[in-house]
């Protein structure tokens, strides 16, 4: 016997659009959102949230990548993003972008170089 | 630093862990997720974007022409520098018409490594110039597969049209310690970048 099918495709485009209210990208505070952005949880998952964001809330109290939470979620990244907005500025997480590689013009920073150094010389 | 509000500087304990990012980029093929694979601390995992059909015709997709929808990955790993930085490794898709799904996917990267398959040095002729097109700093890292022969490093520079100051190291895509030299020695080739930076004029 086959299991019930959901009525559409769970993985499918319906899905992201009712996820995102029909929002196709993330604006404003979000836009500059890097694959490697850490998101970190402000507070506890509120009763009553919906599942995506409570499942982000949750897997953020340590903080996680946005490309280990769109693995995680199952969820594009321009998709994710649109909820992570609404997530700051609701002020639920914060995030963190990479440290940037060029500052002020020049290169990074010669002693965030150095320490990405020692830290892969001792792996 | 733009922390745009969100962030908190000075916040104690896991709120002070800071993350960087290094791209790996190189034609189809050229172990780029091998890469990524053996020098990750954690299973490597994978985020998926897809195209919708309007994307799909604005792109021009050669032979997916009817697909409505088509998936591109990004493998990425990740190394614990120390108790409060992460370095994320990204293997690029190795189409890179698809590079602008993620966001400037290049932007606040540290730099890129690009895999080169000596057999086949054409492949990875457009990650190239891309790195070069984008101005993010990168070492070029060949693969040896054990079937290639040996090559000249000079020659493939020739070959390549890679600047003099562009370092070229080889490697073994599956060997941790070995992708682990060649982290080292982008970074290490991004201290001097740096260093030359610093320098009064």
């Amino acid at each position: 016997m086959s299991a019930p099918r959901r009525p559409t495709d769970p993985s499918g485009l319906e899905r992201y659009y009712v996820l995102t209210g029909g929002r196709s990208g993330p604006g404003g505070s979000a836009s500059s959102l890097d694959v490697a952005t850490l998101v970190v949880s402000r507070t506890a998952p509120l009763p009553g949230m919906q599942h995506e964001y409570e499942e982000i809330v949750r897997r953020c109290r340590d903080p996680l990548s946005v490309a280990e939470l769109t693995a995680h979620l199952g969820l594009p990244f321009n998709i994710l993003a649109v909820l992570l907005a609404d997530l700051l500025d609701a002020g639920r997480i914060e995030a963190r972008d990479p440290i940037p590689a060029h500052h002020s013009g020049r290169g990074p920073d010669l002693a965030l170089l150095q320490e990405v150094l020692s830290g892969l010389e001792r792996l | 630093m733009d922390l745009k509000g969100f962030d908190h500087p000075g916040d104690p304990g896991a709120g002070g862990t800071r993350s960087v990012k290094v791209m790996i980029a190189g034609g189809f093929g050229t172990g780029k997720t091998t890469m990524v694979r053996s020098v990750s601390d954690i299973k490597p995992l994978t985020t998926e974007e897809t195209l919708t059909q309007a994307t799909v015709g604005v792109d021009n997709l050669i032979g997916v022409a009817d697909k409505s929808e088509t998936t591109v990955s990004l493998d990425f790993g990740k190394i614990s520098l120390n108790e409060s930085l992460m370095l994320y490794l990204f293997g690029t898709p190795g189409q890179e018409r698809f590079w602008f799904l993620w966001n400037g996917l290049f932007k606040g990267a540290l730099g890129a490594i690009v895999l080169v398959d000596t057999r086949r040095l054409a492949s990875s002729f457009r990650a190239i110039e891309e790195m070069e097109r984008q101005n993010v700093p990168f070492v070029i890292a060949l693969n040896v597969f054990p079937d290639c022969k040996e090559h000249p490093i000079e020659e493939i520079r020739d070959a390549l049209d890679i600047s003099p100051h562009t370092p070229i190291v080889a490697c073994d895509a599956r060997d941790r310690a070995s992708s682990r030299d060649v982290l080292i020695a982008l970074i290490s080739h991004l201290k001097e970048r740096s260093a030359v930076a610093l320098e009064p004029r």
